[in-house]
């Protein structure tokens, strides 16, 4: 597998470490509730499909990406750099 | 009060020399992270230029020639390698002097020998002399520079300098005999 870091160019995988779902970038107000915060701590889609995931260029750029791939035909679809993904969305 | 001995990352083991490459150790006066504020990026870049005649470089490039050199290492991250800086308005810097071991590889097989170790195409057609790759040497983060035709910097932490040797002399006598 490999990934086209924004920066970078395109990279083996052994350089970048997965992080998960790219939940982790919509983080509830601090008073958004308990369900809110246990959906966002515990619960997880498990898609068959397209899935959006945080990836680390942790050999790389040190730069977080938020990749969209599919998990049924393995295709890498999309990498952004996350800080232009968080930038976006406020 | 104890008097304390200053030692090179590499001392005692280089230089070296396998087939046509040679690994000799570089010892920069100063090694300098600089990182720019968001929307500092200018100003950083032409403080630099006034003072050391180098821009910021952009990502995977270095700007400067030899014993001063501004090599790009992340995102929003350059090393100054050379000069020890003045401080900057805007830039967090850091001193990382002591924290690099910087290693030359040179020699006319010396592309054959990374792509033993590295997986990045380093070969001269894709990555030209100014180019710079944060990647792995082996199972090690570096910064790999070309600075010649047949010429690179690299460099790694310095607890990893031993491993970076060892590695690095493992291909080049492999690349020699193979040569034989």
């Amino acid at each position: 597998m490999r990934l086209t870091c924004p920066l970078c160019g395109e990279r083996d995988i052994r350089e970048f470490s997965y992080r998960g779902a790219a939940v982790a970038l919509d983080r509830p107000a601090p008073d958004a509730g308990e369900a809110a915060w246990d959906d966002y701590v515990h619960l997880r889609e498990n898609p068959a499909g397209e899935s959006r995931d945080l990836w680390h260029h942790e050999s790389g750029c040190s730069a977080w990406l938020v990749v969209t791939r599919n998990t049924v035909t393995h295709a890498v679809l999309k990498c952004e750099l996350a800080a232009d993904v968080k930038g976006a969305a406020r | 009060m104890a008097k304390l001995i200053a030692k090179k990352p590499c001392e005692g083991l280089l230089p070296i020399a396998a087939g046509d490459c040679s690994l000799t150790e570089v010892t920069p006066e100063a090694i300098t992270s600089i990182a720019p504020a968001k929307g500092k990026e200018k100003s950083v870049s032409d403080a630099l230029k006034k003072a050391h005649g180098m821009v910021f470089p952009a990502p995977n490039r270095a700007t400067g020639k030899e014993g001063s050199r501004l090599i790009w290492t992340g995102r929003g991250q350059a090393f100054l390698v050379g000069p020890m800086p003045k401080a900057i308005a805007g830039a967090a810097m850091t001193d990382q002097s002591d924290a690099w071991a910087v290693l030359r590889l040179e020699g006319a097989t010396a592309e054959d020998v990374l792509a033993r170790l590295v997986p990045v195409d380093l070969r001269a057609a894709t990555f030209k002399r100014g180019h710079t790759a944060r990647t792995m040497l082996f199972h090690m983060s570096c910064s790999i520079t070309r600075i010649g035709a047949t010429a690179f910097d690299i460099m790694v932490f310095r607890s990893m300098a031993n491993t970076a040797v060892h590695e690095l002399s493992t291909a080049m006598k492999s690349v020699a005999a193979q040569a034989r």
